[in-house]
This record gives structure tokens, C-alpha cells and sequence, in this order.
């Protein structure tokens, strides 16, 4: 079986994948404490306080301070969280996108139900693209008058990167909503039509990553799935050979 | 008053027991029809549940019986799977818990624990459970128009939902059914205010009432942006207008014929506007429950009153100002995750709150482990899971991993089905001396109980091992995608653990049904309760409830009051 995954989280094979998943431990290792706390305090209460003979239960309507301790400290542990946690990662794996001379760009459109990989080539120019192309060998609509997509690679379902490069990447889609979602890479994003929407990841083993449909978006949804393929950076280059057209 | 009016003729079948106008009638109404529904919506997650199993294997028994647009040939295939799962999420939702948390219980016992002799509008009352009752028809119908039932999940995002078959009878009766739910808040909210019986203070009254009344004011403010969108989506649908198609979309290789221009975004917020706070009418009925099953069980004072009442109408505004969690990575800008993340993060602490709450008023207690306790009981550590887990989604990083997997539906169902459910059964074995003059047999009740509380566990714990391994949701067949493959042995597990809390519900049915005409008979107050509610006959006088308006002198829940005989001192006597 794929050694990728298993019972828990699947491997790590992006840069900021580690990031992701010490908030993801850090959150659980606090959730469990606060469950196991409670779960002890009402067994106790359970036992001790249950009805005994003419046992009568102790009214009171006081409320001290000090059962505002545990609000208290969710409060404290969440602002931490949210300032020194959470907006931190957010905004590196949103918005710190890699300078596109060190990065490899390319487009990735969605439709139902595939996903098409649009690589400008060795020009960084991408092809103009024209609706009424589209057909079943051309998904994109690929003007081949327009010289920038003379040397554009189309792939579908197969995404292809180097090791050690950032992938810059403008999602888009052509009918409904879908959502780019690559366990390994710790990384999902909604693909939505009428927008272009960047995002970026760094991968950091070499290997094949699956990448699954993560919004509803039709009949086809269950299997509307492709592959990364992280080669090094020379298999890299020989595969973008073997694609050019020219 | 025309309550008095309507005792002195003798009334027809038809406006006693089909029109009526009286809220414990109407109340009854509720609860049937939603139990229905709730067994059947969990009918169609059965059927769901086989196929995530077994994918692609004939269903047992029923696969031939069942119509063409679910499965053909007895297999299931990919639209009927989602058209399940789509209307699974909205009969449980809007047919099912909120109906019976709001429609039943809120109807039957808010104008009781407020000594009132009905709600302030009869005839609205009586209009919103009709209305409710087409929506529901106009939903099961939908199966069996052309083209089938709604496929599009129950948040019927767009432009899926618009180009996909079976989403316009959708949208009608979620028009009705939200125009029930507005009718029906309209009423609770005036008659908290206006008919409290005398010496009936804010605070004094019952946390059943003041979750009631919260979840209102939820419904009245956050159901008008649905139905709006729900409008224009229907608008779309059927005059062929843009609010939510973008320009240039190309389906099956063609463009569409729309003029374009619209966005899918706006309808996510529009939905989701509503769609938090509703999850919240979810609970809060099923919080006050508990609170009411805790103060009797535990025979001292709720610890925590005023702050509980207070994180109530907390969560109810901040409600307001969560909804784009559900929008982490929709592809809105990333800068409002920032605030998103913020303000959900804090709406945990409300019901951190509630919870220490609970759990205090354990504590110096004399606990009777009555059944209506055991169910109350369970919903603190069940809701605890769910709560919690609700934090690795609210965090926006967690989110970008966990979004859309089952470690979702996970969180959602810990909270809905092992949280506010349980309290809501808990409530009928609680109410239902009350409603019927007698009491549900104990020992099928408890053996209801466990059952029900680990098959559910069975189902739901499960998820969010999936989740955590990635697997997504609506997933006609999660075999096809290698990372799901290593936890599919879960689905089978989870599967059994459904059929056998299907058959757990059997001996809770017929307790019921049998309890109503052969169950132990019982007095007006056999749980020695304080609230209104106990001071009128079992079942109430029809029409006016109280032989005389009580009026209230203390508290809700004045138990074993030092320097009184007896272990309770009911709200009416001074």
C-alpha cells in the first residue's frame, strides 16, 4: 500500500506541512486535556455527590470567582493562539507568495470532472485561450495561432514539479466549484469560476501526491482525482522537454 | 378572552385535533411529524451507509424497491448517493431537530412555564405548523419529480445547485419552511414578553424559556438573508437570471446560457449568514432542556444562572459575526479569515461557560439518576467532543487540512445527534408525564438509552479518524482515492453501528406509542418539579392550561431550600 498514508496524518511533503500539523497536535494535546479534566471532575461529582439515603443537596445561589477560571483561561489560550499561532501560519501559507523568478507558475483549471495543468513554458508567457476551442483534445481552448502557446504544456490530471522550487499557482474553473486539495502538502483551496485565486507550496520529498476534489461538484466528484509528481529538478527538466511542442 | 370563548362549544374533529388553535395540540403536531421525519431522514443515511461500506454493491432487501433516481438495478449510483446525502442534511435540519427542539417542545411548554394559557397568536401558531407541513410534503416529493431530489448537498452551493436537476421544489419548500420558522419566532418572542404571569421576572424564569427565546431572535434575524437568496436562486433557476452565475462558464465543453456577470460567492454568504445561526437553534432549545432535566436531578439550584442566561444571548449576537468560518477557503479574501477566525474562537468561550455550569451544579448536589438524567447527563461529555473538536475547524490553519473532510461531519453530528438529539429524547421521557398523564416505561427507556448512546459513538467517532487521514465528504465511493483506502474499514464499522442504532430506536417507538394509551398513570408533578409547568393538571386543562393564572414568587429552581420540609419549593407557591 501507498507508504503515504496510514492511520493518522498522511506524510509531510511540503515546507509549511509541519507548521500546519504543530497546530494541529498543539490543539488536540489541549482539547484532550480539557476533555479528560472534565470527563474526572463529573465522574467524581457522580459518585460523590449522587443521592444517599436523606442526603439533602447544598442550595446555594453563589457563584464565585474562582468557577470563572476555566472561561478565563480558554479566553487567554485562544488570543495567544489566534496572534501568535494562527495568523502567523495563515498569512505564510496565503499570502507570502514566492517571487515568480524562483518559483514555477503555472495555471491549474478545474472542470467536471478533471483538472488541467497550464504550464507557460520556457517563454513564461501563457497561450491565450479562446472558449470556442474547446474540445476534447484542446480543454483549454488553446489559441495554437497565438505564438505564446506555442510552447505551452497541457496535462491533464498529472501535475508535474521539481524538488527545491515553489509552485505559484492560479486556480480557476470552468463550471461549478471544486477545491484543489493535496493531503501531503497540507494545502486546500475552493476553486471558484469567475475568479482566479493564487496559491503557493514548496514540496520537499520526491514522490507521487494525490490530489482529491475537496467540494462537491457533481456525479463525478468521487473521482475527480490526479496526481503530483515531484521529480528532481533534471527529470523535471526532462519531462517539460518531452512536452514542448516545438 | 377567546380561549373562554371556544370551551363552551363543543368543537368538530377537524378543528380539535387538525386546525387546531390550541399550542399543546399543535405542539403534539410537531412532535409527530418531526419524529417522522427524523426517521426517515436517518432511513436515507442508512442506505448511504451501505454504499460507503460496500461501494458499488447491490443494497440488501430494499435496493429493488427503491426508485430509479437513487438506484438503478438495486445499485446505487453517484446522483442518487448525493441526492441522499443532500436531503439526509436538510430533513434532519429543518424537518426534523429544529421542529421538534422549536416546534414541539418550545410550543408546548414555553407558554406553560410562563403560566401562560396559549401563545400570544393562536391562529399564526396553527398557520406555521401548516406551512411547515406543506414544506415537508413539497420536500419528499421532491424524489419523485423528474430528474429526482436535490443533489447539491443541503447548503445547495452554486453554481452547481443551479445547473444540477431537482434544486427548484428544494427551494420552494425551504421558502415554506423558513416562512414557518419566521411565523413561529414571531409568536414565541411576543408571548415571552407580554404574557409572563405575574411576580414572572427575567430572572425567574426558567433557561428553557431564555434559550427559547434566544433561539427566536435567531430565527427572526438570520432566516430573512435565506430566503432572499433562496429567492434569487430560484430566480436563476427558472427565469434564467445571473445573480450567482459568473461570466463564461463552460459546462460539458458548451458555454451556458446565462448572461453571466453574478457571483458564487455571494451565495455562500448568504447562505451561511442564516446557516450559523441556525446551528445554534439546534442547541439552545436542547441547553435548556438539559438545564431544566440538571436543576430537577440534581435537586439544588443550576450553578451559574445569570451566567448562563448571559452566555445564551452572548452566543446568540456573536452568532451573527462567525458565519465565514464556514468560508476559510472558499477563495474570499484571506485578510477576513483573520476576523473570522477571531470572533469564532471566542464564541467557544460562552459555551465553555455553559458546560462549567453544568458540571458545577454537580457539585454539592443529591443526584437521583431518574432516566430523563441519564440522557441529560450524557449530553455533557458528548457535547464536549463535539464542542472541542470544533476548535481545529474555527482555527483557520487547522481548517485548510481538516475543510470538508469528515472530521467535519464528525464535529457537527457529535454536537447534533450525541448532544442536542440525546437532550431532546431525554426531554420527551422528561415531558411526556406531562403531555400524556403518564409515565414511558423506565426499563425499555434505559435500555434505549445505552444503546443508542454507544451505537452513536460507533458511528460518529470514527470520522474523525478520517478526517485526520483526509478523507473528504460526499464521497460516492471513497475507494477511489488512494489516501482514503487505509481507514476504509471504518466505514464498515460505522455502517453496523448505524443499522444497530436503527433497531436501538425500535423499543424508544413503541415505549412511546404504548405509554401514551396503556403507560403507568402518573400525578400532575411525579418528577417533584418547580417550574409552571408542574402546577396545571397532566395533561394540561385544553385551551386554558391553569384552572387559575399561578402566580410566581421565586425562582425556577429553589430546591432543598434550607429551613423548608420538603426537597422542592415550587415557582406558584408563595
Amino acid at each position: 500500500m501507498n507508504q503515504n498514508y496510514g492511520w493518522g496524518l498522511p506524510v509531510q511533503a511540503s515546507s509549511y506541512a509541519g507548521k500546519l500539523d504543530g497546530s494541529l497536535f498543539l490543539l488536540h494535546g489541549v482539547m484532550l486535556l480539557i476533555f479528560v479534566l472534565w470527563a474526572f471532575y463529573m465522574i467524581f461529582c457522580l459518585i460523590r455527590y449522587r443521592q444517599k439515603n436523606s442526603s439533602r443537596a447544598l442550595y446555594s445561589h453563589r457563584t464565585p470567582l474562582s468557577s470563572y477560571i476555566p472561561d478565563a483561561l480558554m479566553l487567554i489560550f485562544e488570543i495567544w493562539l489566534i496572534f501568535f499561532v494562527g495568523i502567523p501560519i495563515w498569512a505564510h501559507i496565503r499570502e507570502d507568495l514566492p517571487k515568480e523568478e524562483t518559483s514555477v507558475a503555472l495555471h491549474i483549471v478545474a472542470e467536471q470532472f478533471a483538472w488541467t495543468m497550464h504550464y507557460p513554458g520556457l517563454d513564461g508567457k501563457f497561450g491565450k485561450q479562446n472558449p470556442s476551442l474547446i474540445n476534447a483534445d484542446n480543454p483549454l481552448g488553446l489559441d495554437e495561432n497565438d505564438p505564446d502557446s506555442l510552447d505551452d504544456i497541457v496535462s491533464v490530471n498529472e501535475l508535474h514539479l521539481p524538488l527545491g522550487k515553489p509552485a505559484r499557482i492560479l486556480l480557476s474553473s470552468k463550471d461549478v466549484i471544486h477545491s484543489f486539495f493535496v493531503p501531503e502538502f497540507r494545502i486546500k483551496q475552493d476553486v471558484v469560476p469567475g475568479m482566479n485565486i493564487p496559491i503557493w507550496f514548496e514540496p520537499t520529498k520526491i514522490g507521487q501526491f494525490e490530489i482529491g476534489c475537496a467540494q462537491l461538484c457533481g456525479t463525478g466528484h468521487y473521482r475527480m482525482r490526479g496526481d503530483v509528481i515531484v521529480q528532481s529538478p533534471e527529470e523535471f527538466e526532462n519531462w517539460t522537454k518531452s512536452k514542448t511542442k516545438s | 378572552m377567546q380561549t373562554e370563548h371556544l370551551e363552551s362549544h363543543q368543537e368538530t374533529f377537524i378543528r380539535k385535533w387538525v386546525f387546531s388553535l390550541d399550542h399543546k395540540t399543535i405542539g403534539l403536531q410537531y412532535m409527530f411529524t418531526s419524529l417522522i421525519f427524523l426517521l426517515f431522514g436517518f432511513s436515507l443515511v442508512l442506505l448511504m451507509r451501505w454504499q460507503l461500506a460496500y461501494p458499488g454493491s447491490a443494497l440488501p432487501l430494499i435496493g429493488s424497491y427503491l426508485p430509479d433516481s437513487i438506484a438503478a438495478g438495486g445499485v446505487m449510483h453517484p446522483a442518487g448517493y448525493n441526492a441522499l446525502g443532500a436531503m439526509h442534511g436538510t430533513i434532519m435540519i429543518f424537518l426534523g431537530v429544529v421542529p421538534l427542539g422549536v416546534g414541539a417542545f418550545g410550543n408546548y411548554f414555553l407558554p406553560l412555564q410562563i403560566g401562560a394559557r396559549d401563545m400570544a397568536f393562536p391562529r399564526i401558531n396553527m398557520m406555521s405548523y401548516w406551512i411547515y407541513f406543506i414544506g415537508g410534503v413539497l420536500m419528499l416529493a421532491s424524489f419523485f419529480v423528474p430528474g429526482g431530489a436535490a443533489q447539491s448537498g443541503w447548503t445547495s452551493y452554486v453554481p452547481l445547485s443551479i445547473l444540477s436537476p431537482g434544486q427548484t421544489i428544494w427551494l420552494f419548500a425551504m421558502t415554506f419552511l423558513i416562512t414557518s420558522s419566521l411565523l413561529g419566532s414571531i409568536n414565541f418572542i411576543v408571548t415571552t414578553l407580554n404574557l409572563r404571569a405575574p411576580g414572572l421576572t427575567w430572572s425567574r424564569l426558567p433557561l428553557f424559556v431564555w434559550a427559547q427565546f434566544v433561539t427566536a431572535l435567531l430565527l427572526l434575524f438570520a432566516f430573512p438573508v435565506l430566503q432572499a437568496g433562496a429567492i434569487l436562486q430560484l430566480l436563476d433557476r427558472v427565469a434564467k437570471t445571473s445573480f450567482f452565475i459568473p461570466s463564461g462558464l463552460i459546462v460539458g465543453g458548451a458555454p451556458v446560457e446565462y448572461a453571466g456577470g453574478g457571483s458564487a460567492l455571494l451565495w455562500q454568504h448568504l447562505f451561511w449568514f442564516l446557516a450559523h445561526p441556525e446551528v445554534y437553534v439546534l442547541l439552545l432549545p436542547a441547553m435548556g432542556i438539559v438545564a431544566e432535566i440538571l436543576a430537577n436531578g440534581t435537586r439544588k439550584p443550576i450553578f451559574g444562572y445569570k451566567e448562563i442566561a448571559g452566555s445564551f444571548c452572548f452566543i446568540g449576537v456573536l452568532s451573527f459575526m462567525v458565519w465565514a468560518h464556514h468560508m476559510f477557503v472558499s477563495g474570499m479574501k484571506t485578510s477576513l479569515s483573520y476576523l473570522f477566525m477571531t470572533t469564532t474562537m471566542i464564541i467557544s468561550v460562552p459555551s465553555v461557560a455553559i458546560i462549567t455550569c453544568f458540571l458545577l451544579s454537580l457539585k454539592g448536589a443529591s443526584i437521583q439518576f431518574k432516566l430523563p438524567m441519564l440522557f441529560a447527563l450524557t449530553f455533557l461529555p458528548m457535547f464536549g467532543i463535539g464542542g472541542l473538536t470544533g476548535l481545529p475547524l474555527g482555527f483557520t490553519p487547522t481548517d485548510v487540512y481538516l475543510h470538508d473532510t469528515y472530521y467535519v461531519i464528525g464535529h457537527f453530528h457529535y454536537v447534533v445527534v450525541t448532544g442536542s438529539l440525546i437532550a431532546l429524547m431525554g426531554g420527551i421521557y422528561y415531558w411526556f408525564p406531562k403531555m400524556f398523564g403518564r409515565k414511558m416505561n423506565e426499563f425499555w427507556g434505559k435500555i434505549h438509552f445505552w444503546t443508542t448512546i454507544v451505537f452513536m459513538n460507533g458511528i460518529f467517532f470514527p470520522m474523525f479518524i478520517q478526517g485526520l487521514a483526509g478523507v473528504q465528504r460526499r464521497l460516492y465511493d471513497p475507494t477511489v482515492q488512494a489516501h482514503n483506502l487505509v481507514v476504509q474499514p471504518t466505514n464498515v464499522l460505522m455502517t453496523y453501528s448505524a443499522i444497530l442504532l436503527m433497531i436501538a430506536q425500535i423499543p424508544f417507538i413503541v415505549n412511546f406509542f404504548v405509554s401514551i394509551f396503556k403507560g403507568e398513570k402518573t400525578e400532575d408533578n411525579p418528577w417533584q418539579a418547580t417550574t409552571l409547568e408542574w402546577a396545571c393538571p397532566s395533561p394540561p386543562l385544553p385551551h386554558k392550561n391553569f384552572e387559575k393564572i399561578p402566580t410566581v414568587y421565586k425562582g425556577p429552581y429553589e430546591y432543598n431550600v434550607p429551613g423548608e420540609s420538603s426537597d422542592f419549593s415550587p415557582q406558584h407557591l408563595p
